[in-house]
């Protein structure tokens, strides 16, 4: 579905990306672990194209979309809920989701969006409040429904569980592995690494721009340099 | 009581002005937080490119919108030749900005026009209407409602429409903006254009009471700005109430005090706004969570 291929990208004349490889396939949850300022989030915008990147390529279903503009990349079925939310704080919950459909106008928007509300019922009670008076858990539940309403192929989720207490992580992390039941592919990047891991099918480790080490979830999970250096155990 | 009623009706006449000028700030203010301090130079377009259109020979009502067209376009040449280069400087470099251009383009109406004064005619004639001893030039009526009709647009779009809402989420946050699929550059576009068309009528409307000249943008933008300001910037509600009031304290003062002192309202509001209500009348205190 989603193949980088050497991808580099740099802010001014530093380079943060040094040649990334990688691989989404249909149907797969994949993430992306390492530790902060790996460079995740950056590869993330460049695969939304909100990052100029410097060399390399994006494919995604089939087409090039390494040249296509950073709007137009949500109607090729490519969605991000970026990194600390980053949702519309002036307007009403109801309104970001609304905005999350903005390509859309057919009846199938008002479905999406009570599916939205069934899956996260806390935003269907507070629908009507300004967005940035939710809490952290709630402003992060309402940056992936946003992402949802777009209609994405290829979901990226760039650190769903930062700043979010445990239970409401695992929440999160529980709606995550659901949306393969509604045939998104999703990229995950995320520093809890472990609990990435368990809910992926694949996983690559990023260190300083890199791509270090690939492979099954459950392989990395069991590896002893990934459980000393990301898991803590 | 003739006079008050007087007073009254001349200052809703200037306050509509003032309204259009603060609902032209409206738009770019929600488009972009920046406050563009060339709205007024839209207004003074409006009016001189429509003064000697119409003495060139055009119907007034083409010279009318050919003058907004116009203008709309230097609106957007104004976005893409100065403010999208400067594209993520801090929002106070951008405000510095437009009052270069406002300067740049006072200068080159000078050059291209000329230092006179000028009118045209009125759209329904002269005769003043009476109304309880007061009277009211026909000309105010097109400008009051000229000011509720963009007022009633503008509410309608940006509380009514996906792209009045897509306006609204580019000022807040572009990148998550660009995510959702929205163009931001052409709602930028839209913006400006928006924008200048709105000062362009609030000029073509205005002139045959007030005349235009090259240099009447400075100061309908200042009184403008302080309209938007009592109002609650980008808010079309505050920026309609805003103007009127600011048009009838001016009338007022300058009935009861003296004419002299009529300008110096303008400043006193925005002082006391920024003082005692910093959000305005109808703005939005900005509380958010971290």
């Amino acid at each position: 579905m989603l193949t980088v291929e050497g991808l580099r990208s740099a802010y001014g004349p530093i380079e943060v990306l040094h040649g990334v490889d990688l691989e989404v396939r249909s149907g797969e949850i994949v993430t992306v672990v390492g530790a902060n300022g790996a460079g995740k989030t950056t590869l993330l915008h460049c695969l939304s194209g909100t990052q100029p990147i410097s060399a390399g390529r994006i494919q995604f279903r089939g087409d090039e979309l390494t040249t296509v503009p950073a709007y137009r990349r949500l109607r090729r079925g490519l969605a991000q809920s970026p990194e600390g939310r980053q949702i519309f704080t002036n307007l009403s919950v109801e309104e970001n989701l609304r905005l999350g459909a903005f390509l859309y106008t057919d009846e199938r928007v008002e479905r999406d969006m009570q599916d939205a509300f069934a899956m996260f019922p806390i935003l269907r009670e507070k629908r009507n409040l300004v967005a940035g008076g939710l809490s952290g858990g709630q402003q992060q539940m309402l940056a992936i429904a946003r992402a949802l309403m777009g209609r994405p192929h290829c979901l990226l989720l760039d650190e769903p569980s930062m700043g979010l207490a445990p239970l409401i992580v695992a929440q999160i992390f529980e709606v995550v592995e659901s949306l393969r039941a509604r045939d998104v592919t999703i990229l995950l990047v995320e520093q809890n690494a472990y609990g990435a891991l368990k809910i992926a099918d694949r996983g690559y480790v990023m260190e300083t721009g890199r791509i270090s080490m690939t492979g099954p979830a459950a392989e990395l999970i069991a590896d002893p340099r990934i459980r000393e250096a990301y898991l803590g155990i | 009581m003739d006079a008050l009623l007087q007073f009254l009706l001349s200052g809703v006449t200037v306050g509509a002005v003032y309204a259009l000028v603060a609902l032209g700030f409206t738009i770019i203010y929600n488009a972009s937080d920046v406050v563009n301090f060339a709205q007024g130079e839209f207004v003074m377009l409006g009016g001189m490119i429509t003064v000697f259109t119409y003495q060139a020979g055009l119907p007034l009502p083409l010279a009318a919108v050919l003058a907004i067209a116009i203008t709309s376009l230097v609106g957007v040449a104004l976005n893409k030749l100065a403010l999208e280069p400067a594209r993520g400087a801090p929002v106070v470099s951008l405000i510095i900005i437009t009052i270069g251009a406002s300067i740049f383009i006072r200068g080159a109406a000078q050059l291209i026009f000329d230092k006179q004064l000028h009118r045209f005619p009125s759209f329904s004639g002269d005769q003043p209407i009476h109304i309880l001893g007061a009277t009211l030039v026909p000309q105010s009526l097109w400008v009051i409602g000229g000011a509720v009709l963009v007022f009633i647009g503008l509410w309608l779009f940006f509380t009514k429409t996906l792209t009045g809402k897509a306006v609204l989420a580019t000022a807040n946050n572009r990148l998550a903006a660009q995510l959702v699929g929205i163009n931001t550059g052409w709602i930028m576009t839209l913006s400006f254009a928006l924008s200048a068309a709105i000062g362009a009528l609030a000029g073509v409307l205005v002139t045959p009471i007030t005349l235009v000249g090259y240099d009447v943008g400075v100061g309908l933008a200042l009184k403008g700005f302080a309209a938007a300001m009592l109002g609650g910037m980008g808010n079309p509600k505050g920026a309609l109430v805003g103007g009127i009031a600011l048009g009838l304290l001016e009338a007022l003062t300058a009935g009861y005090l003296s004419s002299q002192y009529k300008d110096a309202v303008a400043f006193i509001v925005i002082l006391a706004v920024l003082f005692v209500m910093p959000q305005g009348l109808f703005g939005k205190s900005t509380t958010e969570r971290v």
